[in-house]
């Protein structure tokens, strides 16, 4: 059979048009705008917000600036800050508790796996204010619960959100995300045919062989995706505002809440632009870096 | 006969594994089981003794707060209703014409969401909503949800219309149906769980979130419950814990609810296929 | 740039909008203000007394509606600077009057007489408000806004505690700094548990940060953020010897409660400890007084007139502080301001002015007594305010009126926090601080004193 388009170019595009209205004014038009802005120094208040001027790259120039990048509260310790949390609360915690869960989901007790699932997907969709309050019950350095069971575990109480906020926003993080993880890989599990295991059952296969020779390489297109995914949404997530603020002393400053600072609080539209971009294009670096090695190790396996 | 022991010492070092991550995800959600029937909690976890409602008659007595969860429903249904419809036409769209680097445009699509949904892009959105002289209305948020979220919905849907086999309308087209029709009457019925996926996803999304709303509306009758809970904090800003998680456990439930009813009707996983 | 962008919004809007013609004016006022909530003395003023006898005055064509903004001075802040940009928000704000300069900077204020004209420059108010108060609300010698009354900063001292230290509270008057540690540290050896001493410090309480604690310990070495050229001093002996006041307090010695200075609910855990007796002097202004310690509030101190008292902060050592004085003190004010925008501009002049009116102010006396900007509304029967005033009013500094303030603020909360949290050693906070300062306002614009 020959291959004919199914929709006609004024369906298509009918089809087309109400998203792309939507996306073209509340997606395109503020994305411009950030990048226009991003080259000057446009403020809220103060003479440049009625007469800003074209400053070329000097806000990318301040972001990247030697002197201070590394400076606690300053872009450069706020990326590194940033990309530390999106490779431990993202790609270590979610994507890889979420795949260890999904692989193990499939041989244990179905009542045991529906209350695992629920309990975390319930992690992921409860509203955010709901889930920061929730660990600041949890976290409470006097009466949280975590504290509590520390002392009856006869461990010495820990002032979590002071000594270690970074660590608490990484767990946070990771206990907030993973039931996406999960279910996506679920279903990809799922999509297998099971005679396959069942052919590497009969060859007396463990669990890790099944899982390195079968369920991993066959899924590997959803590994991208979830990646993808996750790294975005991370690296965009404000969540942990609520638990922190991003202190104390800027050690829970992730991107997103520094980028919240320096446009909503130092009204500096033009840097708080600068660094929406920069963040964007790491977004696509990441991206291309996962389609990249995960092509490659296709091509491994293939030859 | 190995195999068969190796197999069930497997299941049961992965049952108990699970169990530890399950009690891991469910020991931060235990304080809200307790807190918002005891007229006396606070941070501390404490059995209530006795079980009590006084505290959901307190909120239900803020009309304020139950109004919020009323706008918030407003706002979530009307954003889903302009994610689900435009996206699935849109991706379908996408997935059946030959548009050239049609996979590459969804996928810039998706970053530039990524730069609009940081905060840095919250002065634009405010400028073209009261530009278009919306500021302080419930249609501006539904919009703007529906703009932001849409590339992502059209990300994952596409790849899930992908995977469906063109034969299945082709046939129905040599059967003699218009190509509108072999959409609606073929392709959207397979099309229906993946459409479900991203239906839950957007609702989660807007139900929970604070700054669009925050930084669009101005009327304290149209506020969502995001900002609503607020008022359940003190003069100095201190949360009132027995109200405050009361109300947390009916912003909760339609969530839940939505949870529950999606996962009993289709079982709540993704169907199939999203795939690079 | 400015007027192309403008022209854009004008056809969008002409192309989307239909204008109505307004019948009846509605006007409308925000606060940060929920009755039962924050400032709450404030709402029922407006809700009870001020909209129904405006109401009264102009007939029922004039519909006035209060918001009751329940979110953070932040919050606020962008909320009105968004509105103010655009042309939308409400009529009449409450507003700090240190955001003025930054503010009318930006184009987004507009002084009262060029709003509503004559109206304003006839208005017998004037003759009642002394230009310290005018100055409040004011950028450049023009009022932008008219302020509800001034502060002024104290030590609020828990009597109680220093009588079982042995230590006569009526009589009890730091000379010095090293008094006050002196008081600090025996009051420490007697409850070790306690942090008797809180100076405000860190970045989560914002402005309360630089006005509760770091100005107040600041104006004692003799300086101030700025000096008499408006140059911004980003390195002297006065910040060393503040930053090691703080260092001090809250590291060498635990005087203080560290916690509460870095943490993001810090502030009401400061008011909570001075609640529960955990700390015996802490710096705050007398709005710590007139509503967060007043009865029936969260913070209420049980048997508040015996056991709470107030000291003035001495300067470091006496003589030593600002224009050679003993003790030090500063002010601010928060008032409310009119929508640069407003369709109604002479109607919500006309409210603001109703507003601070004698007979409004007076009625405002009885949900909040204070000290009101007019001089014939009488001082409420409250002696702590009396003697607060009186003593401290003389002795009293602003902030600098410059557009920049704000962001450099910003910077001295930065500052304070890497000392409190012992992360950095005074002598390198200050210099982080003098060279951010110096990228917030140019170099020939900042002094060393080093």
């Amino acid at each position: 059979m020959k291959s004919f388009s199914l929709l006609s170019r004024g369906t298509g595009a009918a089809f087309l048009a109400p998203a792309g209205l939507l996306i073209g004014a509340f997606v395109i038009a503020p994305f411009f705008w950030v990048i226009f802005v991003s080259f000057t120094n446009r403020s809220l208040l103060g003479r440049t917000a009625v007469d800003p001027d074209f400053v070329g790259l000097a806000n990318y120039f301040s972001l990247f600036d030697a002197a201070t990048f590394f400076t606690r509260g300053e872009f450069g310790s706020s990326l590194i800050l940033t990309i530390q949390f999106v490779l431990l609360s993202a790609v270590v915690g979610q994507a890889a508790l979420g795949m260890l869960l999904a692989w193990m989901l499939r041989s244990v007790p179905r009542s045991l796996k529906h209350l695992t699932e629920t309990v975390a997907i319930g992690a992921w969709i409860l509203p955010e204010v709901v889930i920061a309050f929730a660990w600041f019950a949890f976290l409470d350095y006097e009466n949280g619960t975590l504290n509590m069971i520390m002392e009856a575990l006869r461990f010495p109480r820990g002032d979590w959100l002071l000594s270690f906020p970074f660590w608490a926003i990484v767990v946070f993080n990771t206990w907030r995300g993973t039931a996406f993880s999960m279910m996506l890989f679920n279903s990809a599990f799922s999509s297998i045919p099971p005679s396959y295991f069942q052919a590497a059952d009969v060859a007396g296969a463990s669990s890790w062989q099944k899982f390195r020779d079968i369920g991993f390489p066959l899924i590997r297109g959803h590994v991208v995706t979830d990646l993808i995914l996750i790294t975005m949404w991370s690296f965009n997530v404000f969540t942990p505002f609520l638990l922190t603020s991003g202190g104390p002393s800027y050690r829970t400053e992730i991107l997103p809440i520094y980028t919240y600072r320096i446009a909503f609080r130092d009204f500096d539209f033009g840097k708080g632009a600068a660094v929406g971009v920069v963040v964007m294009l790491i977004n696509l670096i990441f991206a291309l870096f996962y389609l990249w090695v995960m092509r490659r190790r296709a091509k491994g396996v293939a030859a | 006969m190995r195999s068969y022991l190796g197999l069930y010492f497997t299941r049961i070092g992965f049952s108990v594994a699970t169990a530890l991550i399950g009690v891991f995800f469910a020991l931060p959600l235990v304080w809200f089981i307790f807190a918002p029937f005891n007229p006396r909690a606070e941070l501390g976890l404490s059995i209530p003794e006795p079980f009590s409602l006084a505290n959901f008659e307190a909120v239900f007595q803020n009309g304020f707060a139950m109004r919020g969860l009323w706008n918030s429903l407003v706002q979530s249904v009307g954003g889903v209703i302009l994610v689900g419809a435009g996206a699935t036409l849109a991706s379908y769209a996408l997935s059946r014409s030959p548009i050239p680097g049609k996979s590459v445009i969804t996928y810039i699509l998706l970053l530039f969401s990524s730069v609009v949904s940081g905060s840095a892009a919250m002065v634009p959105i405010f400028l073209i909503i009261n530009g278009i002289g919306l500021i302080d209305t419930q249609i501006a948020v539904i919009l703007v949800f529906a703009g932001g979220l849409l590339p992502t919905a059209m990300f994952i849907l596409r790849d899930f219309i992908d995977s469906i086999p063109k034969s299945y309308e082709e046939s129905a087209m040599v059967a003699g149906a218009s190509p509108v029709q072999a959409f609606f009457d073929v392709a959207l019925p397979v099309i229906r769980p993946g459409i479900v996926v991203v239906v839950v996803w957007a609702f989660v999304s807007i139900w929970g979130s604070f700054l669009i709303p925050f930084i669009l509306l101005r009327s304290s009758e149209k506020m969502p419950a995001s900002v609503a809970i607020y008022s359940f904090y003190s003069e100095a800003g201190t949360p009132i814990v027995t109200l405050l998680a009361a109300y947390s456990l009916l912003y909760s439930l339609p969530v839940v609810i939505l949870y529950l009813f999606v996962s009993w009707k289709f079982g709540f996983r993704f169907f199939g296929g999203i795939k690079a | 740039m400015r007027i192309h962008l403008h022209a854009f919004w004008l056809s969008l809007a002409a192309a989307t909008t239909f204008a109505s013609p307004t019948i009846s004016a509605d006007l409308s006022i925000t606060c940060r203000c929920v009755e039962g909530g924050v400032n709450s003395e404030l709402a029922a003023w407006v809700k009870k007394s001020v909209i129904p006898g405006f109401t009264k005055m102009k007939g029922d064509a004039v519909k006035v509606t209060l918001t009751e903004f329940a979110g953070s001075d932040e919050q606020l802040t962008q909320q009105l600077a968004l509105d103010f940009s655009t042309g939308a928000g409400p009529d009449v704000a409450g507003f700090d009057g240190f955001l003025i300069p930054s503010f009318v900077e930006g184009g987004l204020l507009k002084p009262l007489d060029e709003l509503a004209g004559d109206a304003v420059r006839k208005w017998d108010g004037w003759s009642h408000i002394t230009e310290g108060s005018k100055a409040l609300m004011s950028y450049q010698g023009k009022p932008y806004g008219l302020s509800l009354g001034t502060d002024v900063r104290v030590i609020f001292v828990r009597a109680d505690l220093l009588k079982e230290a042995g230590i006569d509270p009526a009589s009890w008057q730091p000379k010095s700094w090293a008094d006050l540690l002196d008081t600090a540290r025996k009051l420490k050896a007697k409850n070790p548990d306690s942090f008797p001493l809180q100076i405000n410090a860190g970045v989560p309480m914002g402005e309360a940060t630089t006005m509760q604690g770091y100005w107040m310990a600041l104006l004692g070495t003799g300086e101030e953020v700025t000096d008499d050229k408006g140059r911004y001093i980003v390195s002297s002996q006065g910040i060393l010897d503040t930053l090691n006041l703080y260092k001090t307090v809250y590291v060498d010695e635990k005087l203080g409660d560290q916690r509460a200075q870095l943490l993001g609910d810090g502030r009401n855990r400061t008011f909570a400890n001075f609640r529960d007796g955990k700390t015996a002097m802490l710096l705050e202004s007398d709005w710590f007084y007139r509503s967060v310690t007043a009865p029936d509030s969260e913070f209420a101190v049980e048997n508040r007139d015996e056991v709470m008292t107030w000291a003035k902060m001495p300067a470091k050592e006496p003589g030593k502080g600002i224009r050679g004085q003993d003790f030090v003190t500063i002010s601010g004010g928060t008032g409310f301001v009119l929508n640069p925008n407003t369709d109604e501009k002479e109607l919500a002049w006309e409210l603001l002015a109703f507003m601070n009116s004698k007979e409004q102010l007076a009625e405002f006396q009885k949900y909040e007594p204070r000290i009101r900007i007019r001089d014939d509304v009488e001082i409420a029967d409250a002696p702590f305010l009396a003697e607060t005033s009186q003593a401290l009013l003389p002795l009293t500094t602003a902030r600098p009126n410059d557009a920049k303030y704000n962001a450099v603020s910003a910077e001295v909360q930065r500052m304070t926090e890497a000392v409190v949290s012992g992360e950095l050693s005074p002598e390198d906070a200050m210099s982080r601080y003098r060279d951010a300062v110096i990228r917030i306002v140019g170099e020939e614009k900042t002094v060393s004193l080093l």
